[in-house]
C-alpha cells in the first residue's frame, strides 16, 4: 500500500514538474515564434468577426498598428537583452533609490518561495483522510480493548451492568443515634467501655477525620500541579533509564558501576557522621552484599561469559586480562577478612569497592515499573539537607537554569522525586498537626508553592553539598565492619533434605499401590524372554508354553476350616461331578488349543489384507489348472501397511476385540473447539465431570453457572465509559471522532506535503 | 423405620457403666465398650481383658470414637500449615477485638484431595498457545477447587466401616456367627437370621440397590419379597414354574423372575406385570441400574439386553458358546461377563456383536464369576477346582490363584472388596489386606456352614450382611466390614419414603445412560475421536443402516392415458440410469487424464527459475 502510494505520489510529482516546465517554457516559446504572431492576430480578428456575426454588438477594440516586432500586447519579451528578464530589473531605475531596494528585497523573498504545489487528486486525498481517520478512531476505540478482553475472559457477566456500590457507612454512624436504655444494654456497654471498645463514637480518630475533610481548591490545584510535575519527571527519568539500559558498551557500564560504588561510599561516609545507626545498617548491608558475592559463583570463572573468555584467552590479550581480573576478584572475595591496620586502611581502603546490594538492585530493577522510586539508603541524608533548606529560601533564583544543566540531570530528577515524596509526607503530618489553625496552613501552602517554583535551586544546593561530602570522604569505617563480620561456615552450610521415616513409608506405600504384578511363573518367563534381545523365533512357542503354564500351575490348595460335606448331595449331582472330572482330565489341552486357534483367527481377521492384482493369462499361458507364476504374483501383490500392534499381543490368554465401538464413537467429540490445537489439550479440559453426581452441590453450581446472566424486565443499556471507570463521558468517543475530521486538516496537510515532495 | 433410626441411641451414653460390668462377667463386649476400653487403657495402664477380641460392627459408632478419629486426622503432617500462619495478628483482629484462633480456610488433607483428582498432570501436553494455556489453567484450577470441596465434604461421611480382629494372631475364621451376634448390639444382631424353607428347594436371592429389600426365589416356584430389616413381607407367591433366577429392577417395586420358559416381571404386590417371551429359557439375570437394562443369559446361548424403561430389547447377542449359565456384571463399566464351558470368560457390551474380550481362565468350564465394585478385580472359579483373581485393568492376568477342595460354585464381592465363595454347604469369605488390593486368598476371614448346598450369594449393600440362598432356605449372616458405611442419600437411601423413591425414579430416568455408551474403558468417551472424515461417514452409514446423504434412485412418474405401460416405465428408468452411468464414466476418465497430466508435467520440462513469471 505504502509502496503504491509512494509510486503514485512520484507520478503526481512528475506531472507537476512537467506542468511547471510548461509554464516556464511558455513565454519563451511565444517570443521565439514571431512568425506566428501575424497569423495569431489574423486568427484573433477572425474570432472577433465571428463573434460580431453572432448579432450582439461588441465594442470594437482599437487596433494597435505599431509595427513593432518586439512589442506584444500579451507578453513582455526580452529579446534584446539576451538573458531572461528578471522582475527586479524592471524596477531598477536609472539611479538606485533606497525605497526601491526594500521592494526588491521583498521581491527576492517572494521569488525564493516555491510555487504552490498542485493539490493531489481527489481519490488520493480521500484515501489519506480515511487512513488518518481510521488510525485516530482505532486509537480512540482501543481504550475499550482491555474491557472487551476482560469481558471475554470473565467467568460470568451479569446484565444490566451493576455499578459498584458505594462503600458502606461504618456501623458506628448508623448506631450513633442509638442509646442504651435497658439495664442489660447498659451493662454490656459498660463492659465495652472497660475494654476500650468504640461504642457510639465513630472509629475514626480526629486525625483521620481531618484527612477525610475535603481539601481546599487551592490545595487541590497545587497538589495536582505537583503530581503532574512528578509524573513528567518520572517519565523523563524512565526514558533516561531505558536509554541507559540499552547501552551495550561494557566500558560505560563499568564506569557507571564504579561511579555508583563511589557514590555509595560517599553517602555512607556522610551517613556515618549524621546517623551512626543507619550507617551501621548500611555497613551490614554491604557486608551482606559481599557475602552474597562470595556465596555465588559469580567470579569463579565458571559462568558462560567466563567460559567463552577462557576459549578466547589463548589468542586475545584482553580476554586474558579480563579473566585474570575476574580471578583476582574471586581471590579477593574469598580472602578471609582480617583486622586491617591503620596504614593499610589508608592505602587500600578507598580503592576497595564494595557495592551495597541496594545499588545492584536498582540496576536490576531498571526495567521494572518504577526503578527511580527505589529509595536508596541515602534518603536520610537528604532529609538532613532539606532541613537545612529553609534558611536559604530567599536566595535569588535568577541563574538557576544555567547551573542545573549538565550530566547531573537524572540524579537531580531522582532527587526531586524524592523531595516531592518527602514533601508530601511532611505536608500530611503538618496537616494533621495544624488542624485548627487555618493561618498556619495557608503559610505552609505558600511555602509549598514557593518550593515548587524553586526546586532546581535546591538541586544545585544538593550538588554542592555532595561536593563537600566528596572532600570529606576518604576513610572507610573498617573497624565497624569488623564487628559485623558474620561467621562464614554457618552461612555456607547447605540445607539438606530431611527425609523422615514417614515419607519413606509413604513412598513405599505408593509403590505398592501400583499395579500388582501377576504372580504366576508364566509371566516371569515372558519377562525373561523380553529381556533377551535375540529370541524372536522362540516367542511363539513360548507363548504356547506360557499359556499352558498359566492354566496348569499348581496353585496352593486351600486349607479350609469347614470342609464342605458331600453326603447331602444328591446322586445325580455326584454323577455330574464325575463327568466333570472326566472332562477335566481330557479337556485341558483342547481348551488351550481351541483358544489359540481362535486367537489366531482373530488376529488374521483384524490384519489388513494384501491386494492381489494378478491377472491370470496375461503374459503367459492361461487355462484351466494353470496358475500364475509366483514371480508374477509377487510383482502384482500390493502389501497392506501393517497396522498398530494388537493390544493382546503380549497377553497369551486374552483376545481383545480390535473393532471400534461405532455406537459409542458417535457420542465422542470429533472436532476440536477453537483455541485448542491438540486433542490432548482439549481432553484435559473435559476430564473433570460437572454433574451433581460427582460434585458437591456448591461445586456443581459453580461449574454450571451460565456465562451471561440477565435480569428479566431490565433494560440492558450499552456500556458507557463511566461504567468501567473511565473519566470521559460517553459522548467523548463520538466527539473525538468528529473532532478528528477537524483536526485532520493540520495532520493531513503534513502528510500531503510528505507525499508531494 | 423408626426403629432403625432409634436403634443407635444407646451407644451414646452407656459406655462407662458397661465397662465395669464387663470386667466381672468376662462376657464378649459390645463394640462401644471396646472402644472406650481401649481409650481408657491408653490413659491408664495394662489391658483389662484377657480375651481382647475386637468385634466391631458398622452401622453405628460412638461419638467419642468419631471425634478421636478426627483429631488424629488433623495431626497428620500432610496438612498444609501455611494457612494458619499467614497474616499478622493485628490485622485480623476484628471489631470486637477477639482474634480468630483459626484464621483462614480449614486445612484439607492432601491425600483426600488427591483422591478426587481426575487430571493426570504427569502427562506432558504438546506446546500450547497462551490462549489455550489459559483455558487449561482454568480447567486445572476448577478441578483443584472442586476436589478440595469434595475433600471437605468427606467430613460428612461420619460412619466408619466395621471390622473383626482376632486377639494376637487368633484366626478370625474360627469366630462363629453366634460369637459375633453376642458381641454386637441388638439391632445388628437381629440382622442375622435363618429362614427355613425346605419345601421349595434351593433359593436364589437378590437385595435391592438400597439394601433394604430382599427378594427370594425358590427353585420350585416360591417367590417372596420382603423388607428384610423389619422382616415385613411385601408379597409371597408361587409362580407354579421353576424359578431360575430372580432380581430387583431399578427399585424394589419391580421384580424380574426368570422362570422355566419366559421372563416374567412382577410388582411388589406379586402381580404379574409383564411376560417377556422374547427372553426365553433364561438362566441368569443381571440389572444395569444406570442404563436401565436387564441383561438375560439364556440356555439357547443368547445374551439379551432389555431396556426396562421403554420395554424394548436393545440387543440380542449370540455368544456362540452353548448354554449360558454363568453371568455377572462389572459395576464400574456395566460390561457383562459370561463364563463358558471351555474355560473362557467373555466380556460383552450391547453396542458390539462380538465379545469385547475373551479371557482363558480355567482348563475346565467356568463355574462362577464375580467382579468387585471398583471394576478392578474379577474372581473366577472353574471346574478345575481353582479360584483365581484377575486384574481387569487392561491386562486380564491372574493375580492370585488357589485350589479349593471342591471348587466354588458361587462367588460374590462385597462393596468393600470382600470375596465370598460358596462351596457345597460352606461359605468362605476372604478379606483384602490393603485399601485397593485384591482379597488375599491366604486365609479366610470368615467361614460358615449352612444347612444345605449354596445356591445363591449376595452381599447386602450398606449393611454388613451376606445373604445366602441354599436348599434349606435363606441365611442372612453378619460379615463385619463388608459394606460401605456411608450411603448417598440422594442415590441409594435405605430410609427413603415412597415419595422420595418416586422422585429418585424420575431423576434416575432423566439421567439414564444410553446403552451404546457401554464400553471397556468408560473414560475413553471423554477422548477426542481422531478418525478421518471418510471413516466417520462410513461408520455413520453402518450405524444407521443406510446412507442419509445418498441420492434417491430415479422413479419414473406414471404418465396418463395408457401411455405408461410397464415396459415404457422400465425403459425410461433404464435410460436415466444409463445416463448417470455414462456421466460417472466420463468423470472418471477426466480424472484419470488429469492425473496423468499432473504426472507428466514435472517430467516434461525441468523447472526453471523463470517459471514463476509465466503464470
Amino acid at each position: 500500500m505504502s509502496v503504491n502510494r509512494a509510486a503514485k505520489s512520484l507520478l503526481a510529482l512528475s506531472q507537476h514538474e512537467e506542468l511547471v516546465d510548461l509554464s516556464e517554457d511558455y513565454p519563451s516559446s511565444h517570443s521565439e515564434d514571431e512568425g506566428d504572431n501575424d497569423g495569431e492576430r489574423k486568427h484573433q480578428k477572425l474570432l472577433e468577426v465571428i463573434s460580431s456575426v453572432g448579432g450582439k454588438n461588441r465594442q470594437k477594440l482599437a487596433e494597435r498598428s505599431e509595427a513593432s516586432l518586439k512589442v506584444s500586447e500579451f507578453s513582455v519579451t526580452s529579446e534584446g537583452s539576451g538573458g531572461k528578464l528578471v522582475l527586479a530589473d524592471l524596477l531598477e531605475p536609472g539611479k538606485t533609490s533606497s525605497s526601491l531596494a526594500t521592494v526588491k528585497k521583498q521581491l527576492n523573498r517572494v521569488k525564493s518561495k516555491k510555487t504552490v504545489e498542485l493539490p493531489l487528486n481527489k481519490e488520493e486525498v480521500e484515501r489519506i483522510h480515511r487512513e488518518v481517520a481510521f488510525n485516530k478512531t482505532s486509537q480512540v476505540l482501543s481504550k475499550w480493548d482491555p474491557i472487551v478482553l476482560k469481558n471475554r475472559q470473565a467467568e460470568q457477566l451479569v446484565f444490566p451492568l451493576e455499578k459498584k456500590q458505594p462503600a458502606f457507612a461504618p456501623i458506628e454512624h448508623v448506631l450513633s443515634g442509638w442509646k442504651a436504655r435497658t439495664p442489660l444494654e447498659q451493662e454490656i456497654f459498660n463492659l465495652l467501655h472497660k475494654n476500650k471498645q468504640p461504642v457510639t463514637d465513630p472509629l475514626l480518630t480526629p486525625v483521620e477525620k481531618a484527612s477525610l475533610k475535603a481539601m481546599s481548591l487551592e490545595e487541590a490545584k497545587m497538589r495536582r500541579a505537583e503530581l503532574q510535575r512528578a509524573r513528567a519527571l518520572q517519565s523523563y527519568y524512565e526514558a533516561k533509564a531505558r536509554r541507559a539500559k540499552k547501552i551495550k558498551s561494557k566500558k560505560y557500564h563499568k564506569v557507571m558501576k564504579k561511579g555508583k560504588a563511589k557514590e555509595a561510599l560517599k553517602e555512607f561516609e556522610h551517613l556515618r557522621k549524621v546517623n551512626p545507626t543507619a550507617a551501621l545498617e548500611e555497613l551490614e548491608k554491604m557486608e551482606k552484599a559481599r557475602m552474597m558475592e562470595r556465596m555465588s559463583l559469580k567470579h569463579q570463572n565458571s559462568g558462560k561469559w567466563a567460559k567463552s573468555k577462557a576459549i578466547m584467552a589463548k589468542y586475545d590479550l584482553e580476554a586474558r586480562q579480563a579473566m585474570q581480573e575476574q580471578l583476582a576478584k574471586n581471590k579477593e572475595l574469598m580472602q578471609k577478612l582480617q583486622v586491617v591496620s591503620e596504614s593499610e586502611e589508608e592505602e587500600g581502603g578507598t580503592e576497595e569497592v564494595l557495592v551495597p546490594d541496594a545499588v545492584n538492585e536498582v540496576q536490576m530493577n531498571a526495567d521494572g515499573p518504577n526503578p527511580w522510586m527505589f529509595r536508596s539508603c541515602t534518603s536520610d541524608a537528604k532529609e538532613a539537607e532539606i532541613q537545612e533548606d529553609p534558611e536559604q529560601l530567599p536566595e535569588p533564583v535568577a541563574h538557576k537554569v544555567s547551573e542545573s544543566e549538565g550530566d547531573e540531570g537524572p540524579v537531580a530528577e531522582e532527587e526531586m522525586l524524592k523531595e516531592l515524596e518527602e514533601r508530601q509526607s511532611l505536608r500530611e503530618s503538618s496537616g494533621l498537626n495544624q488542624e485548627g489553625s487555618q493561618e498556619a496552613q495557608d503559610s505552609s501552602s505558600q511555602e509549598v508553592l514557593f518550593e515548587l517554583r524553586a526546586p532546581s535551586r535546591k538541586r544545585r544546593k544538593n550538588h554542592q553539598s555532595r561536593k563537600q561530602n566528596t572532600s570529606l570522604v576518604g576513610t572507610v569505617p573498617q573497624v565497624q565492619r569488623e564487628d559485623s563480620v558474620p561467621e562464614e561456615p554457618q552461612l555456607l552450610q547447605r540445607p539438606e533434605r530431611v527425609q523422615t521415616l514417614e515419607e519413606l513409608e509413604k513412598e513405599g506405600r505408593f509403590q505398592n499401590q501400583e499395579l500388582p504384578r501377576p504372580v504366576l511363573e508364566g509371566q516371569q518367563l515372558e519377562r525373561n524372554s523380553n529381556t533377551q534381545p535375540d529370541a524372536p523365533k522362540k516367542k511363539k512357542k513360548e507363548q504356547m508354553i506360557d499359556l499352558q503354564n498359566l492354566l496348569t500351575t499348581k496353585s496352593p490348595s486351600m486349607k479350609s476350616l469347614a470342609v464342605p460335606t458331600t453326603i447331602e448331595e444328591s446322586e445325580d449331582k455326584a454323577e455330574r461331578d464325575q463327568k466333570q472330572m472326566i472332562k477335566e482330565a481330557f479337556a485341558g489341552d483342547d481348551v488351550i488349543r481351541d483358544f489359540l486357534k481362535e486367537k489366531k483367527e482373530a488376529m488374521e481377521a483384524s490384519k489388513p489384507k494384501d491386494v492381489d492384482l494378478t491377472l491370470p493369462g496375461w503374459g503367459e499361458w492361461g487355462g484351466v489348472g494353470l496358475k500364475p507364476s509366483t514371480k508374477k504374483r509377487r510383482r502384482f501383490l500390493i502389501k497392506a501397511p501393517e497396522g498398530p500392534p494388537r493390544k493382546d499381543k503380549n497377553l497369551p490368554n486374552v483376545i481383545i476385540n480390535e473393532k471400534r465401538n461405532i455406537h459409542a464413537a458417535a457420542h465422542q467429540v470429533r472436532v476440536l473447539p477453537y483455541p485448542f490445537t491438540h486433542h490432548q489439550q482439549f481432553e484435559r479440559t473435559i476430564q473433570t465431570p460437572i454433574g451433581s453426581t460427582w460434585n458437591t452441590q456448591r461445586a456443581f453450581q459453580k461449574l454450571t453457572t451460565p456465562k451471561v446472566v440477565t435480569k428479566p424486565g431490565h433494560i440492558i443499556k450499552p456500556i458507557k465509559a463511566e461504567d468501567v471507570g473511565y473519566r470521559s463521558s460517553s459522548r467523548s468517543d463520538l466527539s473525538v471522532i468528529q473532532r478528528n475530521s477537524k483536526q485532520l486538516s493540520a495532520l493531513h496537510k503534513k502528510q500531503l506535503k510528505k507525499n508531494s515532495i | 423405620e423408626d426403629e432403625m433410626e432409634t436403634a443407635p441411641k444407646p451407644s451414646r451414653d452407656v459406655p462407662f457403666k458397661k465397662d465395669k460390668l464387663k470386667a466381672k462377667r468376662k462376657k464378649p463386649r459390645r463394640y462401644w465398650e471396646e472402644e472406650t476400653a481401649s481409650d481408657t487403657a491408653r490413659a491408664s495402664s495394662g489391658p483389662s481383658c484377657n480375651k481382647k477380641r475386637k468385634q466391631e460392627f458398622r452401622p453405628q459408632r460412638s461419638k467419642t470414637a468419631h471425634i478421636l478419629k478426627k483429631s488424629r486426622i488433623s495431626k497428620k503432617p500432610q496438612v498444609p500449615k501455611k494457612h494458619r500462619e499467614r497474616g499478622n495478628p493485628e490485622a485480623q483482629r476484628n471489631l470486637s477485638g477477639v482474634q480468630d484462633p483459626f484464621p483462614g480456610p480449614v486445612p484439607v488433607s492432601v491425600e483426600v484431595v488427591q483422591k478426587f483428582h481426575r487430571i493426570d498432570k504427569s502427562k506432558k501436553l504438546p506446546q500450547s498457545k497462551s490462549k489455550t494455556r489459559s483455558r487449561l489453567e482454568v480447567a486445572e484450577a476448577e478441578e483443584e477447587e472442586t476436589s478440595v470441596k469434595a475433600a471437605r465434604s468427606e467430613l460428612l461421611l461420619s460412619e466408619e466401616p466395621g471390622f473383626l480382629e482376632g486377639e494376637d494372631g487368633e484366626n478370625t475364621a474360627k469366630i462363629l456367627q453366634s460369637d459375633i451376634m453376642e458381641a454386637v448390639d441388638i439391632a445388628s444382631a437381629a440382622k442375622h437370621f435363618d429362614l427355613n424353607l425346605r419345601q421349595f428347594g434351593p433359593y436364589r436371592l437378590n437385595y435391592s440397590r438400597t439394601g433394604r429389600h430382599l427378594v427370594i426365589g425358590g427353585r420350585r416356584g416360591h417367590v417372596a419379597a420382603l423388607d428384610w430389616v423389619t422382616k415385613r413381607l411385601m408379597c409371597e407367591i408361587n409362580v407354579m414354574e421353576a424359578v431360575r433366577d430372580i432380581r430387583f429392577l431399578h427399585s424394589e417395586a419391580l421384580i424380574a423372575v426368570a422362570q422355566n420358559r419366559w421372563l416374567h416381571i412382577y410388582d411388589n404386590q406379586g402381580i404379574e406385570l409383564h411376560c417377556i417371551r422374547r427372553c426365553d429359557r433364561v438362566t441368569r439375570l443381571e440389572f444395569l441400574p444406570f442404563h436401565f437394562l436387564l441383561a438375560t443369559a439364556s440356555e439357547t446361548g443368547f445374551l439379551t439386553y432389555l431396556d426396562v424403561s421403554v420395554g424394548k430389547i436393545v440387543a440380542a447377542l449370540n455368544a456362540r458358546a452353548g448354554r449360558l449359565d454363568v453371568m455377572t456384571q462389572n459395576p464400574y463399566n456395566a460390561i457383562i461377563h459370561l463364563g463358558h464351558s471351555n474355560g473362557t470368560v467373555s466380556l460383552w457390551s450391547p453396542a458390539m456383536k462380538e465379545p469385547l474380550a475373551k479371557i482363558l481362565c480355567h482348563r475346565g468350564g467356568v463355574r462362577a464369576l464375580a467382579v468387585d465394585s471398583t471394576g478392578t478385580y474379577m474372581a473366577t472359579s472353574g471346574l478345575d477346582h481353582q479360584m483365581k483373581i484377575f486384574d481387569l485393568r487392561g491386562t486380564f492376568q491372574p493375580l492370585s490363584a488357589r485350589t479349593l477342595p471342591q471348587g466354588a460354585g458361587h462367588l460374590a464381592f462385597s462393596q468393600r472388596g470382600l470375596l465370598v465363595a460358596g462351596m457345597g454347604d460352606v461359605v468362605n469369605i476372604w478379606a483384602r489386606q490393603g485399601q485397593a488390593s485384591p482379597p488375599s486368598l491366604e486365609q479366610p476371614y470368615l467361614t460358615h456352614r449352612l444347612s444345605g448346598p449354596v445356591h445363591g450369594l449376595q452381599f447386602c449393600p450398606f449393611e454388613d450382611v451376606l445373604g445366602v440362598g441354599h436348599s434349606g432356605g435363606i441365611t442372612s449372616m453378619l460379615v463385619p466390614g463388608a459394606a460401605e458405611p456411608n450411603f448417598d442419600g440422594l442415590e441409594n437411601n435405605p430410609y427413603r419414603s415412597r415419595k422420595q423413591r418416586q422422585e429418585w425414579e424420575v431423576k434416575a430416568l432423566l439421567e439414564k445412560v444410553p446403552a451404546e455408551l457401554i464400553c471397556l474403558d468408560p473414560r475413553a468417551l471423554a477422548e477426542v475421536d481422531v478418525i478421518s472424515l471418510e471413516q466417520a461417514k462410513k461408520e455413520r452409514i453402518e450405524r444407521l443402516g443406510y446412507d442419509p446423504e445418498a441420492k434417491a434412485p430415479f422413479q419414473p412418474k406414471p404418465k396418463q392415458k395408457g401411455r405408461s405401460s410397464t415396459a415404457s416405465l422400465v425403459k425410461r428408468k433404464k435410460k436415466v440410469m444409463d445416463e448417470e452411468h455414462r456421466d460417472k464414466v466420463r468423470q472418471n476418465l477426466e480424472q484419470q487424464q488429469q492425473h496423468k497430466q499432473e504426472k507428466a508435467k514435472p517430467l516434461g520440462a525441468r523447472p526453471s527459475a523463470l517459471d514463476r513469471f509465466v503464470h
